[in-house]
């Protein structure tokens, strides 16, 4: 940890988080073997927020999957701090934020907050501690004591961002976790996202359908194509870190869009 | 034959369907006094029906004794009553119940840490489910004697392979979302099992729970018609139909429907308390 | 693309013969332990029995003297003894006969009764399954088309609803096989015997699960299929019969099952009391009296066939009718 803090005091930006070299990773399924992965090579850096956009069956949610090493690669490397998928979850190295809230509907909010630190063995007075700073996070102080049924959609996913967060690992890997959030209120956890990564510094990986909402957050985006999913264009944001929401306004902004839905074109994305 | 009693039963079930429609179909037709009163005003008006049948047409106690009848049989025979209640539900259906649901708790456990064991237990087990497994009551008579040890393995068989169906099934019901989040914390077996699979799994248990209550008094009450000491509901309801002592059998009916139903109420009352969190049990919240 | 279609297409050839065995081997190393421990249990279930006729017949057996073994643990009385553990597997009235003998004796009730030309014979079990099957079959008839009458009339009436359903419901709580001696007694003291009183109790018994499945089932179609039908301004029998009643087939089927079981063990259950005569019943209350266990369980078996069998012609009538209506693939 020490030369990573050292580093980290000297503001280099060019710290390499997760490295994938050659990725390749095939399915077996009743209907052959579909290739979700081919040759990828990537690159996240700490402190980077990395939107993986492309249509379905581009092996977006794949490469983040195997990235938390919920799929194992068939050749090639990918490696986070240094390490193996595996042995950086058991440094506890991520949070993993799913496309459902996924909020265990028997425990209150606070409890479903706690749940990684049980398990991780965290005393009961520094659950408490982390508990009351990821809901200040989020903002949804006071709704502790809730049940998720009892909170709106968008409020269960700021309670599931919390979770992920609660146990301070350095890197947040989001599998559209908005998608199932109508417009407005996709716009303001977008906002809160991108302050919370101000204020934390955290390297995130963020899967997404929406060019908008890729080109909104993040500062490199990753243009996929599939058959086999593939990386075909990445695309460095030449936008402020400051953003308010009426960025997407902006001339600068409508450019980079139109960079994106141009790559997904050449991907042949749409084609069927 | 008196035509009074005829007359005035079926003018009251009249009435009492008149009121009923009136109630269900008017103003306050969604309280839940409305819901409460309906029903219980439905079986009063049964009943009436059933009395003033009974003593209308003078049919015979030996045939079908009148509910008044019943009832004084009931407060009468109070003590013989508590002696078999005991006997058949608390030793028998009970004791029964609790172990054949910790033995099939066990092994639901078990069988779910191999999928290759699931997969040929649980069609064996929802084959089991089906039968009418009562008959295995003279067997397990033989082996375990008159006395309700017999009644409670009876029970325990009967019980077990609806409520291991149900858990195994029920262990398997978490979204492959909530395990892949267990993944992610590099979560042990245990962790797992008690923070994920259990909670999720308890709606399901309750269900077999649910069903095995009325299994278990069924079978320990059966049981006894193939041998039981002299004291027991079933042991009663067989010699006492002999004797043409019907009062005395409907008495019996009378408790067994009252311990069935407590039962059941009771285990669907733990049921609202553990899994609260669940779509069925949120009315009302 | 032809290529990885020929290839997928051969795959899935392989990987479906592989889902049959994937299906059934687990389901027959399961039967096959169980009857391996069916066999091993055999031995300290008999063995004392099996020692005591060894020793009558002038063998020397450990410890000697049937008053001696008497409190003595099984499992070790069959180690030291271990040379007759063969006698424990052909007894004639075992404490627990071992699955060859049932299968023997069933096979001696029924296979080998046609064979002799008497498979209706009072030793038969063609012939007491026949009468269960009877008192089943029309139990379960009557109490299906009641309980189906009576979830339509408390879909379409609101007092009927709320004045029967919750007592349905509360019914089934309740151990109604309990009242089964006393109906089979009071319908002969008035002069109704044979297969009406038995059939009675299995009506009763399935009337319950069919009427309360039946009312979820038509109770099924939601909110916006039942809209549906309101803009097209369909009457109550067109909702009933286009919507409703072919919505509620699964559940149909479900409680069919349920209904089933509960009748069989109505009829069996409802034979105990007629001083076992006829019926499975009656073959199981006979077995007990004159302890002929091997009589018991093959009875027990040939009950559990005739469970599976009339639960299996459910569901495959369920799987053609639901196929057919494009329910199921």
């Amino acid at each position: 940890m020490a030369p990573l803090d050292e580093e980290r005091m000297n503001g280099v930006a060019q710290d390499p988080v997760i490295v994938a070299e050659k990725l390749d990773l095939t399915f077996q399924t009743n209907d052959g073997a579909v290739q979700a992965l081919r040759d990828v090579n990537l690159t996240i850096n700490k402190g980077d927020f990395v939107s993986f956009i492309g249509p379905s069956g581009c092996g977006k949610t794949t490469f983040l999957r195997v990235a938390a090493a919920l799929e194992h690669p068939t050749g090639g490397t990918l490696s986070v701090n240094g390490m193996t998928p595996d042995e950086a979850r058991q440094q506890r190295a991520y949070g993993y934020v799913f496309q459902a809230a996924g909020l265990y509907p028997w425990r209150t909010i606070a409890k479903n907050i706690k749940l990684p630190l049980e398990i991780m063995g965290y005393s009961k007075e520094s659950q408490q501690e982390h508990l009351e700073r990821v809901l200040k996070l989020v903002d949804l102080e006071g709704f502790g004591e809730k049940f998720p049924w009892q909170l709106s959609g968008g409020m269960q996913q700021r309670a599931s961002i919390a979770r992920a967060l609660a146990f301070d690992a350095d890197i947040l890997l989001m599998d559209e976790p908005f998608g199932a959030l109508d417009e407005i209120v996709r716009d303001h956890l977008n906002e809160q996202l991108l302050a919370l990564w101000e204020r934390t510094g955290k390297t995130i990986g963020f899967v997404t359908h929406s060019i908008p909402e890729a080109v909104y957050l993040s500062t490199r985006i990753v243009v996929m194509s599939p058959r086999p999913g593939r990386i075909t264009d990445v695309i460095e944001s030449t936008l402020p870190r400051e953003r308010p929401l009426d960025i997407r306004d902006t001339p600068e902004f409508l450019e980079i869009a139109h960079r994106v839905r141009e790559g997904l074109r050449a991907g042949h994305a749409y084609d069927d | 034959m008196d035509f009074e009693w005829l007359l005035g039963g079926f003018a009251s079930l009249l009435a009492i369907s008149y009121v009923n429609l009136q109630v269900a179909n008017g103003g306050g037709r969604d309280q839940a006094i409305t819901r409460l009163f309906v029903p219980v005003f439905f079986g009063i008006g049964l009943l009436i029906l059933w009395e003033a049948l009974v003593q209308g047409l003078g049919v015979p106690g030996v045939i079908l004794p009148a509910p008044s009848a019943i009832w004084d049989r009931f407060t009468a025979s109070t003590n013989i009553l508590w002696v078999d209640f005991v006997q058949t539900f608390v030793k028998g259906a009970l004791s029964g119940y609790v172990m054949g649901a910790i033995a099939a708790f066990a092994v639901a456990l078990l069988v779910d840490r191999s999928d290759f064991l699931r997969r040929g237990l649980l069609p064996v087990g929802n084959f089991m489910a089906a039968l009418p497994i009562i008959g295995i009551a003279p067997i397990l008579v033989m082996w375990f004697g008159f006395d309700w040890q017999s009644k409670a393995a009876v029970v325990v068989v009967m019980v077990f392979f609806p409520i291991l169906v149900n858990t195994v099934e029920g262990l398997r019901a978490t979204e492959r979302m909530q395990r892949d989040l267990m993944k992610t914390y590099a979560a042990s077996y245990w962790q797992t099992l008690f923070k994920l699979r259990v909670p999720a799994a308890t709606p399901f248990v309750f269900n077999g729970l649910k069903i095995a209550t009325t299994l278990a008094l069924i079978g320990a009450i059966v049981a006894e018609f193939f041998g039981s000491p002299i004291k027991g509901m079933g042991f009663r309801i067989s010699t006492e139909v002999g004797r043409l002592a019907l009062d005395m059998v409907w008495a019996e009916i009378l408790v067994a429907a009252i311990a069935g139903s407590a039962f059941y109420g009771l285990v669907a009352l733990i049921e609202r308390r553990v899994t609260f969190w669940h779509p069925s049990q949120r009315r009302g919240r | 693309m032809s290529d990885a279609a020929i290839a997928s297409s051969s795959g899935g050839f392989g990987t479906g013969a592989r889902a049959v065995w994937d299906v059934v081997l687990p389901v027959v190393v399961v039967v096959a332990v169980i009857i391996g421990a069916w066999y091993v249990a055999c031995v300290p279930m008999n063995i004392k029995e099996a020692l005591t006729q060894a020793e009558r017949a002038g063998a020397v057996v450990e410890p000697a003297g049937a008053k001696e073994r008497r409190d003595m643990s099984a499992v070790g009385l069959a180690l030291a003894n271990s040379a007759y553990a063969r006698d424990t597997l052909n007894q004639e009235r075992p404490r627990l006969p071992a699955p060859h003998q049932v299968g023997q004796e069933l096979w001696n009730t029924t296979g080998g009764m046609v064979l002799n030309g008497k498979a209706f014979s009072k030793r038969s079990l063609i012939y007491h399954g026949w009468v269960t099957l009877s008192a089943t079959v029309l139990g379960f008839a009557i109490g299906t088309v009641a309980g189906v009458g009576l979830a339509i009339g408390i879909v379409h009436s609101r007092v009927m609803n709320m004045a029967v359903m919750p007592w349905a419901i509360a019914s089934q709580t309740i151990p109604i096989l309990a009242i089964a001696p006393m109906i089979i007694v009071v319908l002969n003291s008035i002069g109704v015997t044979g297969l009406l009183p038995k059939a009675l109790i299995s009506a009763y018994l399935s009337f319950f699960p069919v009427a309360v499945g039946m009312v979820k089932g038509l109770r099924s179609p939601d909110n916006m299929q039942l809209d549906l039908l309101s803009t097209y301004s369909a009457s109550q029998s067109e909702t009933f019969w286009k919507l409703r009643l072919p919505s509620s087939m699964p559940y149909f089927f479900t409680s069919m099952k349920i209904g089933m079981a509960a009748s069989l063990v109505g009829a069996i259950v409802g034979e105990l009391p007629t001083g076992a005569v006829r019926g499975l019943g009656a073959r199981l209350l006979a077995g007990s009296y004159y302890g002929q266990t091997v009589q018991i369980w093959a009875a027990l078996f040939a009950a559990a066939i005739l469970a599976a069998v009339l639960v299996g012609v459910i569901g495959l009538l369920q799987r053609m009718t639901l196929k057919k209506m494009g329910m199921v693939h």
